[in-house]
C-alpha cells in the first residue's frame, strides 16, 4: 500500500509519518510538496501535523488552496483513504472534506501529552481491526484542538457512527477531566461519510516503537493495511 | 511622487458566533473583572482586516469583492460571522 504524504510549508510531522509508514510498516511512501497539483499513484494520502503556513488566519485555512489539496479531493472523492492528523486535521476542515471547526483549547494552553482513546467506530477503514473496548494510549500536541461543530451536524455524527475517537479515562469512561481540550462530546477523531477520510487530533505516528512510549499508533494504520490487503486478495 | 487618485479601504470586523464558546474572551473578561471593572458583562475577541482596493473599480464591485474574500478565505462560517464596510480614501503618498 502506497502512502503519500503531504508536505505543506510548516508540516513538521511529515518525516513522523514517513517514517512510521516506510520503516515501521515497511510501505512505500512518498513525500508529495504542497505546490505539485499532479494526481499521484498513491493508495493513501496523509495530511500530516505542524503548523502549515505558520498557522496565519485560522489553522489549516491557507493550507486548504495548496494545489496538491486537488489530487486529495478527488482521491477522497473516489472512497479512497485519506487521514488527517493534527493540522492536517484542521486542514480537512477547512477544505470541508469533514464537518465541523476547531477552536482554541478551553484552557488556552498548548497541550503536549498522552491521552487516551476510546474507539466508537470500528467500521472505518482505519479502525477495522482495533479491539472493541481497547483503549489506545496515543499522543497529542496542539493548541486548538478544541472541536466544534453545531447540534445538528454533531447529532448527525452519532447517528452516522461517525465520531471514530473520543477522549477517555485509561479505563475507556468519558469524564470532563478525561477531555483535555474542550471538544464537543470529547471528540478527538471523525471520519466522512463513507469513512475513507479520517482527521483525529491525537498523533498516531509518535506511537509506533516501544521508545516511544506506546505502540498502539500502529493498531490504525496496521487496520488500513489489512483492508488493503483483503481487497487485494 | 504622490497622486491624488483615492483608492477604496474595505474593514472588514470577523467575530465568533455568540453560540461558539470563546476560551481568549473569558481569560480576557477575567482578567478585566479581577482589575476591578466588576460591571463588565461579557468580552469576545474578533479579527480586524483592511483591504485596499484600486480606485478605479466601482464600490458596489468592491464590496462584492470583499464579500467575495470574506466568504471564501477570511472567515469560516462554521464558527464565524462578518461585516465590512468599504469607504474611499485618500491614497497615502
Amino acid at each position: 500500500m502506497k502512502f503519500g504524504i503531504v508536505v505543506f510549508p510548516g508540516s513538521n510531522c511529515d518525516h513522523d509519518c514517513y517514517y512510521a509508514v516506510k520503516d515501521v510498516l515497511q510501505q512505500p511512501a512518498e513525500f508529495i510538496w504542497h505546490g505539485e497539483s499532479r494526481p499521484k499513484s498513491v493508495d493513501a494520502y496523509i495530511l500530516p501535523g505542524g503548523f502549515s503556513y505558520g498557522d496565519y488566519l485560522r489553522t489549516g485555512a491557507v493550507a486548504r488552496f495548496s494545489p496538491a489539496m486537488d489530487a486529495v479531493r478527488a482521491h477522497a472523492a473516489q472512497g479512497k483513504p485519506v487521514i488527517g492528523i493534527c493540522n492536517g486535521f484542521q486542514i480537512l476542515l477547512e477544505a470541508g472534506l469533514l464537518p465541523g471547526a476547531m477552536l482554541r483549547n478551553q484552557n488556552l494552553h498548548f497541550i503536549c501529552k498522552y491521552v487516551n482513546l476510546r474507539t466508537d467506530s470500528l467500521k472505518t477503514p482505519f479502525t477495522q481491526k482495533i479491539t472493541a473496548g481497547k483503549v489506545l494510549r496515543v499522543p497529542i500536541a496542539h493548541g486548538e484542538g478544541n472541536y466544534h461543530c453545531d447540534a445538528a451536524t454533531l447529532k448527525r455524527l452519532q447517528r452516522e457512527n461517525r465520531i471514530v475517537f473520543r477522549y477517555c479515562t485509561p479505563g475507556g469512561q468519558l469524564t470532563p477531566e478525561a477531555n483535555p481540550n474542550g471538544s464537543v462530546a470529547g471528540i478527538a477523531g471523525i471520519c466522512s461519510e463513507r469513512g475513507n477520510v479520517l482527521g483525529m487530533m491525537p498523533h498516531p505516528e509518535r506511537a509506533m516503537e516501544p521508545c516511544m512510549g506506546s505502540v498502539d499508533g500502529r493498531e490504525l494504520f496496521s487496520s488500513l493495511l489489512s483492508g488493503a490487503l483483503a481487497r487485494r486478495g | 511622487m504622490s497622486t491624488s487618485k483615492a483608492e477604496w479601504i474595505a474593514e472588514v470586523f470577523v467575530t465568533l458566533k455568540p453560540s461558539v464558546l470563546d476560551p481568549q474572551g473569558n481569560t480576557i473578561q477575567a482578567a478585566l473583572h479581577s482589575m476591578g471593572y466588576e460591571a463588565l458583562t461579557g468580552a469576545r475577541l474578533g479579527k480586524y482586516f483592511t483591504l485596499n482596493f484600486s480606485g478605479q473599480l466601482a464600490k458596489a464591485e468592491v464590496e462584492r469583492q470583499v464579500k467575495q474574500m470574506c466568504d471564501k478565505l477570511l472567515v469560516n462560517p462554521v464558527i464565524e460571522r462578518y461585516r465590512y464596510q468599504v469607504a474611499s480614501a485618500p491614497k497615502e503618498s
